[in-house]
């Protein structure tokens, strides 16, 4: 099952022209800069686009081809705007049973209070959404999109309106519906660090173009794509809890490529968590170090390297067939002698866990 | 004190300004729809002919309207071909005449309240399964209900105080025609100003109070510019 989508939207001296297809399973990233037309394509998904020409099929139904374009509100979908856009003349509630109301009965697989235990909204019911706060606004708005039980859920820069806190408060809402909810979300950010936290699935766009697309483990560490490059240049990874060490107060994480320790975390050991290593917090070595503060260490072999000019340049390493990405001098590069086939070590400064 | 002449006068006024204000309504609500709504070029077109009654002598408006409402105009014709009567002079007559001349005065409030509310609360309902008819009912009426009461009262308002136009095309019927605004001229042609003063000061105070009661709420939801 996949959702296919083939647009082209003109607009002005821009053109959208995407043609792609993304899994019905997970979360989708739309990424790229802003005006690269990723919120007119998750517009255009919704049918809420007037000009877009194409042909948009989810699972095995058809919303949009010459001949068919199914209006917006007959389309099973949820949609999260960037900003909450609360109906104000409605309370929580109200908003909430907006959409839950208007679907038959027995499409209604998210219940009501389902929609509000998985958001933790209970105690905000009876208020006007004028006295909400950024983050309750948004959480009330991904509940009220839930509520509506959509095949498929879209969301635009969902975390674009709140401050950094709120994004703290509402990303393992987020997260959570992903594995709670068997509902395909197709998500638009310009921020690699939202990006790396949710998606499974990425698509790059520039310029109303779809540049690549792919599984987001594989896209941020492809040397050929602008993530790979400059400062914010990281590695996600899918690990494992597999132990915990009470006596040093760490917890180990195992993935295909070695084991990750991290300060001791309240996760279960068998839990499933996501690891970002910035590349520029991994530094290589040609001999495993003793006499290092640095815990973890992990033996790669490096499969390519960027060539070009500048003072830093990025090393793609392969841990038991696990990227992982390395921002180095080009100095250091060329003092350790690196070159595709080299078996290296990897230290690892620091580490974010984003589950 | 008033005389019953008066009263009748004044029940008339009220009973043409109350049924002009629905019929305003109910035409005006789409109308002022579609004009905050279409991206029809030419939408400047309509909005002129909406704004016209803003500009134009009473007088003029009355002479057309006159020649429509008579047995041999367009309205007044038709009205005597399905077996009735010429609209001229008729309080019918005076219902249609405030409605066109007060039509700004109820659109443009509309309008501008449903403008303000923007695509994306409808576009979000869209996304919620509500249908454009259920859209409008659900999200635009409630979220415009200050331009509401703005249109209703400045339509109610202007209708009470019109006079050209019904001059022009009501005559002075008695218990038909007869407003309050033609019955203070007729006290004032004739010197009788106590019963001018009756009247005029309840037309004031009427008039004050409900303009006072639009700023009120006005202030109070600050949605809608006057």
């Amino acid at each position: 099952m996949s959702i296919d989508i083939r647009f082209r939207i003109p607009q002005g001296a821009f053109c959208l022209d995407v043609d792609l297809s993304v899994p019905s399973q997970g979360v989708t990233s739309l990424f790229g800069p802003s005006g690269c037309g990723k919120t007119t394509l998750l517009r255009a998904i919704a049918g809420l686009e007037h000009h877009a020409e194409g042909f948009l099929r989810v699972g095995d139904i058809t919303w949009q081809d010459e001949n068919i374009f199914v209006a917006p509100h007959r389309r099973s979908l949820g949609y999260v705007f960037q900003e909450a856009s609360l109906f104000e003349h409605l309370n929580v509630k109200g908003n909430l049973e907006y959409g839950f109301r208007r679907i038959p009965r027995n499409l209604r697989r998210v219940s009501l209070d389902r929609a509000i235990d998985l958001l933790e909204i209970g105690q905000l019911l009876d208020r006007s959404p004028l006295t909400l706060s950024g983050g309750e606004r948004q959480r009330v708005s991904i509940a009220r999109a839930l509520a509506v039980s959509p095949e498929l859920l879209l969301m635009d820069e969902p975390l674009a309106a709140v401050d950094y806190d709120r994004k703290q408060e509402i990303l393992p809402y987020i997260e959570s519906l992903h594995r709670e909810l068997d509902i395909p979300v197709i998500h638009v950010s310009h921020l690699p660090e939202e990006v790396g936290r949710l998606a499974d699935h990425l698509v790059l766009l520039q310029n109303g173009r779809v540049t690549a697309a792919g599984d987001v483990h594989e896209i941020f560490t492809r040397l050929d794509l602008p993530l790979a490059h400059g400062s914010d240049a990281a590695t996600i990874i899918e690990a494992e809890v597999s132990a915990h060490d009470e006596k040093y107060k760490l917890t180990c994480l195992s993935f295909k490529g070695g084991t990750i320790t991290v300060t001791r975390r309240d996760i279960p050991v068998g839990s499933p968590v996501r690891l970002r290593l910035a590349a520029r917090d991994v530094s290589l070595t040609l001999e495993r170090q003793s006499g290092t503060s640095i815990l973890n260490i992990i033996p790669a072999v490096v499969e390519s390297m960027t060539e070009d000019e500048h003072a830093q340049l990025t090393v793609r390493l392969l841990a038991e067939e696990v990227p992982l990405l390395a921002r180095i001098t080009r100095k250091s590069a060329d003092d350790l002698g690196l070159a595709p086939g080299k078996p290296v070590y990897a230290q690892i400064k620091s580490i974010a866990l984003l589950v | 004190m008033f005389n019953e002449a008066d009263l009748t006068a004044l029940a008339i006024t009220l009973k043409l300004a109350l049924i002009s204000t629905l019929v305003l309504l109910l035409i005006g609500t789409p109308l002022a729809w579609w004009l905050a709504r279409t991206r029809w070029r030419f939408k400047f077109i309509p909005e002129a002919v909406v704004a016209l009654p803003l500009v134009l002598p009473p007088t003029v408006l009355g002479f057309y309207l006159l020649l429509m409402l008579g047995p041999h105009g367009a309205l007044g014709g038709a009205a005597v071909a399905l077996g009735g009567r010429p609209l001229a002079f008729t309080f019918t007559g005076l219902v249609i005449g405030s409605v066109i001349y007060s039509m700004p005065f109820v659109v443009q409030p509309l309008q501008d309240a449903f403008t303000a509310i923007g695509r994306r609360p409808l576009e979000v309902a869209a996304t919620l399964g509500a249908s454009p008819v259920d859209r409008f009912f659900s999200v635009a009426v409630p979220l415009a209900r200050p331009g509401f009461l703005t249109a209703a009262v400045l339509g109610f308002a202007h209708t009470i105080g019109e006079f050209g136009v019904v001059l022009m095309i009501g005559g002075n019927i008695p218990g038909e025609t007869r407003v309050a605004s033609i019955a203070i001229y007729d006290h004032v042609e004739g010197l009788q100003y106590a019963h001018a003063h009756w009247l005029s000061g309840g037309l004031l105070l009427l008039s004050f109070l409900l303009l006072v009661m639009v700023y009120a709420l006005n202030r109070r939801f600050r949605l809608v510019k006057l």
